[in-house]
């Protein structure tokens, strides 16, 4: 058989996860470093054999700097999806891809680390309720081009700055139109944490919930209760994209990258902190629809072919509406979907976040999820799905998203 | 001034040259959206070119601040210091706008009133002489 340019996943490393500002004996770009080394070290390579850099959401741990402290030989090929949110998660894999796949580079690692104690946590917008400012306020002009300042001028002295409200105004809207419940969206988090109980990288994975507990967890941000808000997590982790003939001769079972897809349509800037303008059909999904529909024809299958998936799960209302966006039920039917037990390991129709996600497992900016998916159909996941060959992988949605669908031979 | 919701500790606005003669018309408590000269085309927030036709030859339109609950989230933990809780955070399609939604506060209404196609009105919050935030309440 002839042996291609195709990018497949080689390898995955992760570092311990850890509740956010539990990892302050090591700095946030020690950990990229041993995520790297790690998941170079699983595909059978050595770091002289990296010759490429991917990372997403603005991540502070720059390839320059991170080529320097690892000795890379050289450096190919550096990338950086937009935004300082995950939806460029897969982007960043599927960037790699496309590096390998023309010619770019060889090896190219995607890493992602997080340590938010040393940072700040991404849960507060960045903001410390308890500090008193000096000054009274006033518009200030920016003249030094912060772009995203000033749009989100339209939405911070209004309190929108937090996440967990940001996405909960697309989730009360989802259920205005189409009905959906509180106790849904407690489902899929319930769903998640018993995954996460047989993960033993799971941060949550000690701390079985019911829907009497979610339901009994406090109101964040209506609908938004504490347990439908994903983790804060501190934690790195990385895969290494490389080309199927370079991949076959490795130490693990290559997972090949059917096709990656990203964008956005149009008007969503930084998602629900800026879109109120984007289109009425669009404004209660993930948009993704149409990435979905890109992803699909590229990949050669359909939703009914997906064996296990790893959605992206900031918050639980944006599962549901991803589910509807990629096709595995109609618009306004997530919320059935999810009573069916859909997403449950072993016997829902699409097992769901084997890891427990960002909701029970780790919150790595959903490149846990990539890692997931390899694990997935490598065959050694906590929670193996027998004979799966299709997984999706999905970056955050209701913001410009990315994803992934990864196939095993 | 007129009545204050929300303490001097709320995120102040950072204005560009696009944006500071919206923020400067608030403060003088009239409420703007951007209308292309070329098309027509309303939005928000105010941008360099129009995202319809690409013109950028934009002018100001005044809305009377009257419109609707799009959508909402009822904030149960505090993002400043000394912010009264709940806060309610709104989307309101703003009537006469061109179907412009703008993203505000709903003030003066109990938490438990607000519902999706809630009648609003405007209601300015001076915070401090160079700043005033439109804010929403629903109309009586």
């Amino acid at each position: 058989m002839k042996r291609s340019r195709k990018a497949h996943i080689a390898g995955i490393g992760e570092t311990r996860y850890a509740r956010w500002g539990k990892i302050g004996d090591v700095t946030e770009h020690a950990l990229a470093l041993e995520a790297i080394t790690r998941a170079v070290a699983d595909a059978g390579l050595t770091i002289d054999d990296v010759d490429g850099l991917a990372s997403f959401a603005d991540d502070r741990n720059e390839a320059i700097y991170l080529a320097a402290e690892l000795g890379l030989p050289a450096l190919r090929f550096g990338n950086m999806v937009w935004m300082p949110g995950g939806g460029g998660g897969c982007a960043a894999v599927g960037n790699a891809a496309m590096a390998v796949e023309t010619g770019q580079a060889e090896v190219v690692v995607v890493y992602r680390s997080l340590c938010q104690g040393q940072f700040f946590r991404f849960g507060s917008g960045g903001l410390d309720a308890s500090a008193p400012v000096a000054a009274p306020p006033r518009p200030t002009v920016n003249q030094t081009g912060s772009l995203m300042m000033a749009w989100m001028a339209f939405a911070m002295p209004y309190g929108l700055i937090q996440a967990a409200a940001a996405y909960a105004l697309p989730t009360r809207r989802h259920m205005h139109l189409y009905g959906t419940t509180g106790e849904q969206l407690g489902r899929i988090a319930v769903t998640f944490r018993e995954h996460a109980s047989r993960n033993p990288r799971a941060v949550m994975g000690q701390k079985p919930m019911t829907l009497a507990d979610h339901q009994a967890s406090p109101m964040i941000a209506d609908p938004h209760r504490l347990f439908d808000c994903c983790l804060e997590s501190d934690g790195a982790c990385a895969v290494v994209v490389t080309t199927e003939e370079r991949a076959r001769d490795l130490a693990v079972r290559p997972i090949e990258i059917l096709a990656s897809e990203q964008g956005t349509p149009k008007g969503f800037a930084f998602g629900p902190f800026t879109n109120a303008n984007v289109a009425d059909e669009l404004y209660a999904t993930g948009a993704c629809e149409e990435l979905a529909r890109r992803l699909y024809a590229k990949a050669g299958v359909g939703p009914g072919d997906v064996d296990v998936a790893q959605i992206y799960d900031h918050f639980t209302g944006c599962v549901l509406m991803q589910l509807e966006d990629y096709g595995f039920c109609k618009r306004g039917e997530g919320g059935p979907f999810v009573d069916s037990g859909a997403l449950a390991w072993p016997n829902g129709s699409l097992p769901t976040n084997t890891h427990g996600g960002s909701l029970s497992e780790a919150y790595i900016h959903g490149l846990n999820h990539v890692v997931e998916g390899v694990r997935a159909l490598r065959g050694d996941s906590a929670n193996p799905v027998e004979g799966a060959e299709v997984c999706l992988v999905t970056s955050a949605a209701c913001v410009p998203s990315s994803a992934v669908m990864l196939g095993r031979k | 001034m007129s009545e204050r919701f929300f303490p001097d500790t709320m995120p102040s606005p950072v204005a560009d040259a696009t944006t500071l003669p919206w923020w400067q018309a608030a403060a003088e408590h009239r409420l703007l959206v951007q209308k292309c000269a070329a098309c027509g085309h309303t939005q928000l927030p105010p941008s360099p070119i129009c995202a319809e036709c690409r013109s950028a030859d934009a002018s100001w339109q005044q809305v009377s601040g009257r419109g609707e609950v799009y959508t909402y989230t009822i904030v149960h933990r505090p993002i400043a210091m000394g912010q009264p809780l709940p806060t309610v955070i709104a989307v309101v399609a703003l009537e006469g706008a061109g179907g412009v939604r703008i993203i505000s506060n709903l003030v003066g209404v109990d938490a438990d009133a607000v519902r999706i196609g809630l009648p609003v009105e405007l209601v300015w919050e001076d915070m401090s002489e160079d700043l005033a935030v439109p804010r929403f309440r629903p109309i009586a």
